[in-house]
């Protein structure tokens, strides 16, 4: 190499050089990022009503997938997240796990509660058709989750009293009370853990979906 | 030949043809029977009387110092209304803060009239100045009709306030572990019969950000994009978003800059 391409070649990496640096200094790291997302989060929101600050505050499970934004979690951090979720389900002691699917209905069409603008005390609803489809005779329902029509039907279950149908029973009800025990990032809320819905109403909301008689399963 | 007119192939032929509207339009999706109801009130959007009525505010010596706003710069230099829509959120010089059109024109507000900024921000939607500021941003919006969103991201700011945004619309809180991207993150969804924008990317980008301010037919005024953001976490069970904070802002960044190259059709009338 003679002194003028030593030249060339010295100001061509001086140039690309300069292009990357002047490509970090434009692209924000990911810890600055970080810190004034805090930052802008913390005095960008303010308590009304039952809206509390401390539901700013992610868990273990919130966290993770916040940062996914939308993509798949690593597969043994999605495990994790779901075994500690699962350990959170709380069967019904007395082993009752079905109740009124009229009541179920009406919960799973009411979708009040926890917002700013709703009272402390009241029931909530499960908000059930924002994001499925349930009966058939309701046609506004949301395609957020999956379609819940003959759900216990078509999962089999003639008898939810059953020992055949024990397995789905308790599956239904882990979901209901706790989605991410299945599915890390679900997008369900977890009902029962988030004392969304109480013990009776999700035995409402079970039998919706599993009882024979149900409209779920006509 | 002329019998086969009559044959049953053709004649089966013409009765299909005969059907095809009728069952084409038993067809007709969600999507097309709101599309045709939009249209079929477009003709009369009152966002056209807050649009008239803001161009007049905009105009019209006002507030302590009794000065119009026509020496305001949204970002194209002092009194240029026209495209300036489709460029926010961006950077300003003045303020050093990225900016939505809403926090800029409060920030014009307490510079060239003497109005107290923050307590406009404090004021409830629809009501006092903050009725003043809807009909502007219908006016504002409407000056950019038709035209290409195109918001600069030459800024560092500009870039930190994007990924600030992206952080804040997947973030999962309160409790029902929802956060923006849980409604608005994936084509073709629907809470109840509504269907969502997706948010992350063109065209869902500016379909959704693009008809911000909006008439809005259910509530008989019209909202603008603060005051829509601010439902959605009313929605998402979150804490409430201050009126033209940094969170709400960052998310306009996000989504403006999702929406590059889509129309705005802002203000646009919802149902």
């Amino acid at each position: 190499m003679n002194k003028t391409q030593k030249k060339v070649a010295l100001l061509a990496v001086g140039t690309a050089l300069t292009v990357l640096l002047a490509g970090c200094a434009m692209a924000p790291t990911s810890q600055a990022v970080d810190e004034a997302t805090a930052q802008v989060l913390k005095g960008s929101f303010r308590e009304q009503g039952i809206a509390r600050l401390d539901r700013l505050k992610l868990d273990a499970s919130n966290q993770a997938c916040s940062e996914a934004a939308g993509k798949p979690l690593d597969e043994k951090l999605a495990k994790a997240i779901e075994e500690a979720n699962l350990k959170t389900v709380k069967f019904p002691l007395d082993g009752k796990f079905i109740g009124n699917w009229r009541e179920g209905e009406k919960i799973a069409q009411n979708g009040r509660g926890l917002t700013w603008s709703d009272k402390p005390g009241e029931a909530n609803g499960g908000s059930c058709y924002n994001c499925h489809q349930i009966s058939k005779a309701e046609l506004s329902f949301g395609s957020i989750g999956p379609s819940l029509y003959n759900y216990g039907k078509l999962r089999g279950v003639s008898d939810p009293a059953a020992a055949a149908s024990k397995p789905i029973v308790e599956y239904t009800w882990g979901k209901l009370w706790n989605a991410k025990a299945y599915n890390a990032c679900s997008g369900m809320p977890r009902f029962g853990h988030a004392a969304i819905l109480g013990e009776q109403q999700i035995r409402d909301v079970m039998a919706l979906l599993l009882d024979p008689q149900s409209p779920v399963n006509k | 030949m002329k019998s086969s007119l009559y044959g049953p192939a053709a004649l089966a032929a013409l009765t299909a043809l005969a059907l095809f509207p009728l069952s084409a339009a038993a067809q007709k999706s969600t999507a097309e029977g709101i599309a045709e109801y939009r249209a079929m009130l477009a003709d009369g959007n009152p966002a056209e009387l807050y649009e008239a009525k803001g161009e007049l505010i905009w105009k019209q010596a006002r507030g302590p110092k009794n000065a119009s706003l026509e020496k305001c710069d949204l970002g194209k230099g002092p009194g240029v209304v026209k495209g300036t829509f489709v460029e926010l959120p961006r950077f300003f010089a003045d303020t050093r803060r990225v900016q939505d059109l809403e926090s800029r024109l409060l920030t014009c507000m307490e510079q060239l009239q003497g109005f107290n900024a923050a307590d406009i921000a404090k004021t409830s939607f629809g009501t006092g100045e903050q009725k003043t500021i809807e009909s502007l941003v219908a006016y504002i919006s409407g000056e950019s009709r038709g035209m290409s969103f195109n918001l600069p991201q030459a800024h560092a700011q500009e870039k930190l306030m994007y990924e600030v945004g992206k952080k804040v619309f997947y973030l999962r809180g309160g409790p029902y572990d929802f956060s923006c991207a849980s409604c608005h993150g994936e084509d073709n969804k629907r809470v109840r019969l509504q269907d969502l924008p997706n948010l992350t990317k063109e065209p869902g980008a500016s379909t959704g950000f693009g008809a911000w301010p909006a008439y809005r037919v259910s509530s008989g005024d019209l909202w603008s994009m603060q005051r829509r953001l601010n439902d959605c976490y009313r929605q998402q069970r979150f804490p409430f978003p201050g009126y033209a904070s940094d969170a709400t802002i960052a998310l306009g960044v996000y989504m403006g800059v999702n929406s590059k190259g889509g129309a705005s059709t802002a203000p646009a009338l919802k149902r």
